[in-house]
């Protein structure tokens, strides 16, 4: 086929953060019509992938990026998201970018809608024309019926189905008459499964017509019932580019997670011998469910034993993150949690960290930390409030003990490596690994039996990673600490961890050990569980 | 050179503008023939009858409601104390001492009941506030009338009922502060025991910031997610904190009063925010951050700025009515420079 040239070429991208390089050299071309899917674990490099395609302000404020991207075989320059769009490349978000009082066909011709003269418009121009509400109605009309999608678009938005708002989007890209190649950023992530399958079908229906859609997923049942050709990436490196016929969901599962380092796993030898039943349970789950909003968590059940480190794995969104904000109360939660024979009260942090609970949050400048206090003072105020330590009692009144403060405070800057002026510098001037370190010590001030530690490496260098890591692992066999550890990055958990639950879609779908293949952790994430996919994705 | 940056850089833009600004009215009443002495005396008094009032901002900052601009409800606890101590007949210390002690437990009542309803409108509290001060003071408008006040000394002399709307307090507790141990320098007064006594409620306001409520309650306004998370309950803290701002202004008005002389009624109370807010941030304070020390420096500039102003002004325009006007335009714009400056600077 020398005549059909590929609608977006993109050769040998590369692109890097502040000297941290997050794509090594990606290239991929999109025939009209094909369905190209692009997978990869977060932080393979997929949206940044996705931000160069749309020229998004953030990569040519960090210095732009290397390598050529070509439309029909024409070298093109995106330098801001208009222009990526006069190209006809058109995105259907995650987040529904909609405007909830404006009715569906308002939505679809936002800011692009026909206009009709009138007397205002005559003397001062265009932008006091009157809409042309008819045709504005019939565009919209036109979009929703390529999608088959049969509903009125004179409702507002507000209040429709979540399925119909991700319709919507796509409208409103597919209306525009330029269109060439439609991105799709992983749409299926917040419907149900009948949805999901129509939405494939607008897509083949919308590929059919010559369009070309790129399909970021991490749900390979979908991969391999819509693309054409699938690229993996991994740590910003392409990995393969495949046929879907040549393949199987197994064998992308394994080339999405697959580590070419050799991981140093935890050596368990002694915990093996322990029989399974006789293990003290230290926290019981059962049907979890907390209302935290992109994280929901759907009814979990789950058992922490003392001693162990347990992890909690999965794509983004898909409710990890939620496990212990639920058990800590700071989300709404349901469900029983039994902490050491005690059912715990839900929805109360105090109780929480009376039952021996501390917790190191995933939001560490928004939860995790007070940012014009001092470092010492972070580190002992949950203590001094649930615990009545660092205090000094006159009578009913109190006054904070400095020297013991001071004297914790050093303590912990030692031990954990906190770089930092002193005890009473301000956490906001401190780097995020360091900022890290502080929330940990906090939660170590508590003498916690249970630490629920979240997304612990998130956003700090290398060598913060190891010493963060560490210390958790060496509290863990040295003192006996039961730790929760919730985290994206599946090295980490096989890397420290005993068991690794995975978490989709809101339910534990497996329960792994660390050193369990590639394929099974990928296939966990992708929504199924190893029981039940033997011989099925393997042949 | 650095160092000196750092300096200024710590200063801020903002103080330095207005201490120039003092200096320079400082130099125009030198020039004018204004005798430094007395401004100075003057300054001190206002320093000491204000410094309370604008304390009474550090707990409602830092619990995390903003600026108190409900200023006016404690106020108006305080009055009734006041009230309350001359009707029972109150003078000298004893009388301050009684003044204060029937304010407090009104103003916890009230506090309490504010604070409630500011953690009904989180996000707004300084505009809700605002009205919450001008409701309450126009309601108390009505309740001065109808109060069952008897002393002759407070009610109007005609019909023996109601209450005057300047009340004198010389056979009362008038100034008992200021001539506590005041002595005098040269021409200068120095109001020792109304100082002392000010500083005195600094202090103790520093003591609770050090105390477990205190650092429980700057954790909720800092940052409420780490304090729910914490095991702090946010409602609770802002409730605190609004109690304590509101038992200080009734303390701090019972102070005002006693040194100006007079309690004053009716509209009196309703603008009185906006002078401990304009002071507070002048100092240096923002909407979320605020010190004792920012309190203290920001009242020294802001009403030293006051009383030099308008002697000033008297000078430069001696026409009748002209003078006022530019006092109002002076203090005004003062707190409208003030309010700029909400955001503690940052852009």
């Amino acid at each position: 086929m020398p005549d059909i040239k590929p609608v977006i070429s993109i050769k040998n991208v590369e692109k890097s953060y502040y000297g941290n390089k997050v794509l090594k050299g990606v290239s991929l071309d999109v025939m009209p019509g094909e369905i190209h899917a692009l997978c990869g674990e977060n932080g393979a490099g997929k949206s940044t992938l996705m931000n160069i395609l749309f020229g998004m302000p953030v990569i040519h404020m960090t210095g732009g990026f290397e390598g050529i991207i070509e439309m029909d075989g024409q070298e093109v320059h995106i330098l801001n998201p208009r222009q990526a769009m006069e190209h006809g490349i058109g995105m259907v978000h995650q987040e529904f970018m909609l405007i909830p009082g404006f009715t569906i066909a308002e939505n679809i011709k936002l800011n692009r809608e026909p206009l009709r003269p009138n007397l205002l418009g005559r003397l001062f121009g265009e932008k006091l024309m009157s809409l042309d509400t008819l045709t504005m109605k019939s565009d919209a009309r036109t979009a929703l019926n390529r999608l088959g999608l049969d509903v009125d678009e004179n409702l507002p938005v507000d209040g429709l189905p979540v399925g119909y708002m991700q319709f919507v989007e796509i409208a409103r890209e597919i209306d525009k008459k330029n269109i060439r190649l439609l991105v799709f950023d992983e749409p299926t992530a917040v419907l149900t499964e009948s949805e999901a399958e129509k939405l494939l079908d607008a897509m083949k229906r919308l590929a059919a017509g010559g369009v070309g859609i790129l399909f970021i997923t991490h749900r390979l049942d979908e991969v391999m019932q819509a693309a054409d050709k699938i690229t993996i990436l991994r740590d910003g490196t392409q990995i393969k580019t495949l046929n879907k016929a040549d393949t199987t969901a197994k064998e992308i599962a394994t080339l999405m997670v697959g580590r070419e380092v050799e991981m140093r796993q935890k050596e368990r030898a002694e915990q093996e011998e322990a029989p399974e039943g006789g293990r003290e349970i230290a926290m019981s789950i059962r049907n979890l469910r907390v209302d935290m909003p992109g994280e929901r968590v759907l009814g979990i059940d789950l058992d922490l034993y003392k001693g162990e480190i347990l992890g909690l794995g999965g794509l983004a969104g898909q409710g990890k993150i939620g496990v212990a904000n639920g058990i800590m109360g700071t989300y709404p939660t349901s469900g029983e949690i039994i902490v050491g024979g005690q059912e715990l009260k839900l929805n109360s942090p105090k109780s929480s960290i009376a039952a021996g609970i501390a917790f190191v949050s995933e939001d560490r400048r928004g939860v995790g930390l007070v940012p014009d206090t001092s470092i010492e003072l972070n580190m002992t105020i949950p203590a001094m409030v649930n615990q009545g330590r660092f205090l000094r009692h006159i009578g009913p009144l109190s006054q904070i003990a400095r020297q013991e403060i001071r004297e914790n405070a050093e303590k912990y800057i030692q031990e954990l490596d906190i770089r930092c002026t002193g005890p009473r510098q301000a956490v906001r001037r401190l780097s995020g690994g360091n900022q890290q370190k502080v929330c940990i010590a906090r939660a170590l001030v508590l003498a916690p039996d249970i630490l629920l530690i979240s997304e612990p490496t998130r956003g700090i260098d290398i060598g913060a990673k190891s010493l963060v890591l560490d210390t958790v692992d060496r509290l863990n066999r040295e003192q006996g600490l039961t730790v929760l550890m919730t985290s994206s990055e599946l090295a980490e958990l096989r890397l420290i961890c005993d068991r690794i639950a995975i978490v989709t879609d809101g339910k534990v779908i497996d329960i792994l050990p660390p050193d369990a293949p590639d394929a099974d952790f990928g296939l966990a994430m992708s929504g199924v569980p190893v029981g039940t996919q033997s011989g099925g994705a393997a042949d | 050179m650095s160092n000196v940056k750092t300096i200024l850089k710590n200063i801020g833009a903002a103080r330095l503008i207005i201490i120039l600004f003092l200096f320079s009215l400082i130099i125009a009443a030198a020039g004018v023939g204004q005798s430094m002495s007395v401004l100075a005396s003057d300054s001190l008094v206002r320093f000491g009858m204000n410094l309370v009032l604008t304390l009474a901002m550090v707990p409602a900052v830092m619990s995390g409601t903003g600026m108190n601009f409900g200023l006016p409800v404690g106020i108006l606890c305080g009055i009734l104390g006041g009230l309350t101590s001359i009707e029972l007949g109150g003078t000298g210390m004893g009388g301050l001492v009684l003044a204060i002690a029937v304010a407090l437990p009104i103003s916890a009542v009230a506090g309490y009941l504010y604070g409630r309803l500011l953690n009904m409108v989180k996000g707004s509290e300084m505009m809700i506030g605002t009205y919450v001060g001008y409701s309450m003071v126009s309601i108390m408008c009505i309740g001065w009338l109808l109060m069952p006040f008897k002393n002759p000394s407070m009610v109007w002399p005609i019909a023996g009922r109601g209450l005057r709307t300047t009340i004198s307090m010389d056979s009362s507790f008038g100034s008992v502060l200021d001539k506590l141990w005041a002595f005098q320098i040269g021409g200068l007064t120095v109001p020792t025991g109304l100082i002392l006594f000010s500083l005195f409620m600094c202090l103790l306001v520093y003591l609770f910031t050090k105390s477990k409520t205190g650092i429980a309650m700057a954790a909720s306004g800092d940052n409420p997610r780490f304090a729910e998370a914490s095991g702090i309950s946010v409602n609770r803290s802002r409730i605190i904190g609004t109690m304590l701002s509101t038992m200080l202004a009734a303390v701090g008005i019972v102070v005002y009063a006693q040194s100006f002389g007079f309690m004053q009624l009716y509209q009196a109370p309703l603008n009185m925010a906006f002078a401990p807010v304009a002071a507070a941030l002048l100092g240096g304070a923002s909407t979320s951050k605020i010190k004792i020390s920012h309190v203290i420096i920001g009242t020294i500039l802001f009403q030293s700025l006051l009383t030099i102003a308008l002697p000033v002004a008297n000078v430069l325009m001696p026409e009748g009515n002209l003078s006022e006007v530019i006092r109002l335009i002076v203090s005004n714009g003062i707190i409208l420079f003030a309010l700029t400056q909400a955001g503690g600077g940052r852009e």
